[in-house]
């Protein structure tokens, strides 16, 4: 296991959320759709332009900007 | 006896379906005081008890960060339904009971209705509703809200809550020792001074002071500075304790909790799965397709292009019905009113408006019903995600591709409908910033306008110039966008988290009742104002009249042509009806007599209100080459784009034109020493910009929610337009470009 950033994650890489390192509106948002510690998630796509990301977490398809994403840290396996 | 009930929920869990489902067509749409929040409202009769239900906007949490949350809690507090009824997504049951949990702890009678269990199931996700309902001390009730399955008993239990009238004890839930602890503190101070408790639970009170929720603040520090001042110490401390020991803030621990309370009743076998949940539905091997890095891009222009075609080819037969039925109903004034400042009132001014109004009816009712679409399939968030990249540079967001697009993006669109597009938009800046530019485009009225410049002075470079008049408009309106982002609507965008909803097939009635409450409203609110505008501007190009002694005098020369010409032209001039062909003779004095009218009309026009107005900023529009004609031309424009070329023609003396035919007075410009190719370019370049079409600053005020939006539009647009064109006519006459 190794800690990365969610915007290094490839496609299909599956991880844990580890830290979610903002307050304010931004920390809200990103809690209140469930991106916790703790929680499983999956990066499901990028937009075209690599930017925002779709990730999969609880069933359900959440997209974030980059530099959104810059804000969580995920575990991943090796 | 009546009732209210509020519908509250997630967005995207089928509130608006269920909604429609309960009330039928009888629902009525407004805005919630003083913002631009929709309101949807409805009412049935339950064993004689009217039942009123209102439908809360779609939201994920209670914070006070965005307006459709604020106004949802405001409403559960203020109002006190008799009962709430809280939509959850039984196939993403664990984010959805999320915004339960809060509405528990607000103390708000509630009863679950656990919807889209069919979608669940077919997902292979079992839910043990009655074991869900124990956990949650809740009832709690399936409901498929497309088929209306379970509505009945959904609202039988609504109504026990409405008969029980018992309002519930707020959930209390732990947040571990150091927050519980302050909470009890916080809360016996809460008490002990009566701080805001007729309205809310004093734990919630003291959650939102740990969770820094700002309109709870300054509702506390107006109330009771002196305490709310403590409180605020006192989270201050917590946060500061949270900050040294864990690296965190009493927020994140929060969440961290009410989601640790979801997972905890769900772990008791409530909820089973068949298959893994990360597995990939339908939904996502469509999105492998549609938003892959090649063909989305390629996709996402079909559908758009479709969706333009859509409105404006085929709305086309309908806008035509609506424009002959008032060319008819013109063409009777015309016959049956006696000549006069009242019948000119009636047709330019009541008729023409009435069908002004209604001439757009068409075109918005099938842009709502292709959005809708859009909307409700999925789709358009698809379109947001993939835009975003681009859109942001601009301040915008990736749904304002859809306003802009609409209003003339593609050549010949209209703003009006446009500006209501805008309406899919959930962050309020990029809302507003959209709202602003998107009249930039080229809608199809300013397209007569660029087509007579062009034809009289670009001829050989016609296709040319209006990909640049196109490519203009657009970076024009991006940059635009940026100046207003930086400036006035300056601030942080708005975060783009954002649920991808599952694809899904929009149900016809509900795509029918959403446009036609958006048509309704439109013909409601906006028409009364844009009839008022429309005469008033009548006025202007009519009033003052010309004086007796000048009128006399246009008399006086028709008459004399009439002397002039042998007494059997005359008879044939005054018998012939509109359609009689006549004899060469005639012809020629009745061409003579148009000729004296034109005149008339022109002295008149100059005479009056917008005549003066024009001659007297000749002055400065000289500075962009424009004359008095131009001027009035462009105030008339203020009407629809297309009365440029109509108001020219008559400061021409050439009569109405029509601008589908446009020959004689290309030919006219093109040949008069006050125009030249510069000041042609200037123009075009002033009408790209220019104030927007009052209907399109009617829709603006109305959609951002205030007047003072659609007065800056059309100051804004036109100094910047002003501002454009004169540096164009300028430099291009230092330089002595096209021999200006
Ligand atoms: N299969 C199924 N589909 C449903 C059900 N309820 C709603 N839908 C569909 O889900 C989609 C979203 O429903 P809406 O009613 O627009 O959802 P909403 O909560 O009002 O969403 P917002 O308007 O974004 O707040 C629509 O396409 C509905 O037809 C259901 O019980 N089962």
């Amino acid at each position: 296991m190794k800690e990365i950033n969610m915007r290094e994650m490839k496609v299909n890489q599956s991880g844990i959320v580890s830290a979610v390192k903002v307050s304010g509106e931004l920390g809200r948002r990103i809690r209140d759709m469930g991106l916790l510690p703790g929680t499983e998630i999956k990066i499901q796509g990028r937009a075209p332009l690599y930017d925002p990301v779709a990730l999969r977490l609880m069933g359900f398809t959440l997209t974030l900007r980059n530099s959104e994403a810059d804000y969580i840290d995920v575990k991943v396996e090796d | 006896m009546t009732a209210t009930i509020a519908l509250a929920g997630n967005p995207n869990s089928g509130k608006t379906t269920l909604f429609n489902a309960l009330t039928g067509a009888r629902q009525h749409v407004g805005n919630y005081p003083g913002v631009t929040v929709e309101k949807k409202q409805g009412s049935f009769v339950e064993n004689g008890t009217r039942i009123n239900i209102v439908d809360l906007p779609g939201t994920y949490s209670l914070t006070a960060y965005s307006l459709e949350e604020v106004v949802a809690r405001d409403f559960l507090v203020k109002e006190k339904p008799a009962a709430v009824i809280n939509i959850v997504d039984a196939s993403n049951l664990e984010r959805n009971l999320y915004l339960t949990l809060q509405f528990m702890e607000l103390g708000v009678p509630l009863c679950v209705a656990l919807n889209m269990v069919d979608v669940a199931e077919s997902r292979g996700v079992k839910i043990n509703i009655e074991k869900l309902g124990q956990m949650l001390d809740l009832p709690v009730l399936p409901t498929v809200a497309r088929s209306g399955q379970g509505k009945k008993e959904l609202i039988e239990a609504a109504s026990h809550l409405i008969i029980g009238r018992k309002k519930p004890e707020p959930l209390l839930i732990s947040y571990g020792e150091d927050i519980d602890n302050t909470l009890a503190e916080m809360v016996k101070r809460i008490e002990a001074g009566n701080f805001l408790t007729t309205t809310y639970p004093a734990r919630w009170i003291a959650l939102k002071y740990l969770e820094n929720d700002q309109q709870i603040l300054e509702l506390g520090r107006e109330t009771n500075a002196g305490l709310s001042q403590d409180l605020e110490k006192m989270a201050a401390w917590l946060a500061d304790h949270f900050s040294k020991t864990l690296d965190t803030d009493p927020e994140a621990v929060i969440a961290d909790h009410r989601y640790g309370y979801i997972k905890s009743i769900l772990k008791q076998d409530v909820i089973k799965r068949n298959v893994r949940q990360d597995r990939l539905y339908l939904s996502d091997k469509i999105d492998r397709v549609v938003t892959n890095r090649f063909a989305g891009p390629l996709i996402m222009l079909a559908v758009i292009y479709g969706l333009y075609h859509f409105t404006f080819t085929y709305s086309e037969v309908p806008v035509g019905w609506v424009e002959s039925l008032f060319g008819l109903l013109g063409g009777m004034a015309e016959t049956h009113l006696p000549d006069g400042l009242f019948k000119s009132m009636i047709i330019a001014g009541v008729i023409d408006g009435v069908g002004g109004v209604l001439g757009f009816v068409p075109l918005i009712m099938f842009m709502f019903l292709g959005i809708s679409l859009l909307e409700d399939s999925g789709y358009l968030a698809r379109v947001a995600f993939m835009l975003d990249r681009v859109f942001r540079i601009f301040g915008l967001h990736g749904s304002s591709v859809m306003p802009f697009i609409v209003s003339g993006g593609i050549a010949g669109g209209c703003a009006v409908p446009g500006v209501m597009a805008a309406r899919t938009l959930k962050s309020p800046k990029e809302r507003l910033a959209t709202l602003l530019t998107a009249p930039f485009m080229n809608c199809g009225a300013k397209l007569p306008v660029f087509a007579l410049l062009v034809a009289a002075f670009f001829a050989e470079h016609e296709a040319r110039i209006m990909l640049l008049i196109t490519l203009t408009s657009w970076v024009g309106a991006l940059l635009a966008a940026k100046l207003l982002r930086s400036t006035i609507i300056r601030g942080e965008s708005t975060p783009f988290v954002m649920e991808l909803p599952p694809y899904r097939f929009p149900t016809f009635r509900g795509l029918l009742i959403h446009t036609w409450e958006r048509t309704w409203q439109y013909i409601k609110k906006a028409g009364t104002v844009i009839l008022g505008i429309s005469i008033l501007l009548w006025a202007m190009m009519t009033f003052p009249g010309l004086p007796e002694n000048q009128m006399a005098g246009f008399e006086n020369q028709r008459q004399a042509i009439l002397a002039a010409s042998p007494a059997t032209v005359v008879s044939e001039i005054e018998s012939a009806g509109e359609e009689t062909a006549l004899s060469a003779e005639a012809e020629a004095v009745q061409d003579k007599l148009f000729a004296v009218d034109a005149l008339e009309s022109e002295d008149a026009l100059r005479h009056s209100l917008a005549g003066r107005l024009g001659t007297s900023l000749e002055g400065i529009s000289s500075l962009a080459g424009f004359d008095w004609r131009t001027n009035i031309a462009l105030v008339g424009g203020f009407a629809a784009k297309e009365v440029v070329v109509s108001t020219l023609g008559t400061a021409y003396s050439l009569g109405e034109v029509d601008p589908e035919e446009t020959g004689s007075l290309s030919e006219r410009l093109a040949a008069s020493p006050a125009w030249s190719p510069l000041t042609a370019l200037s123009l075009i370049i002033f009408t790209i910009f220019y104030a927007p079409c009052f209907v399109a600053v009617v829709c603006i005020a109305r959609e951002a929610g205030s007047w003072k939006w659609g007065v800056f539009s059309m100051v804004f647009n036109t100094t910047l337009a002003f501002g454009l064109a004169a540096t164009v006519y300028q430099v291009g006459s230092m330089l002595n470009l096209m021999g200006g």
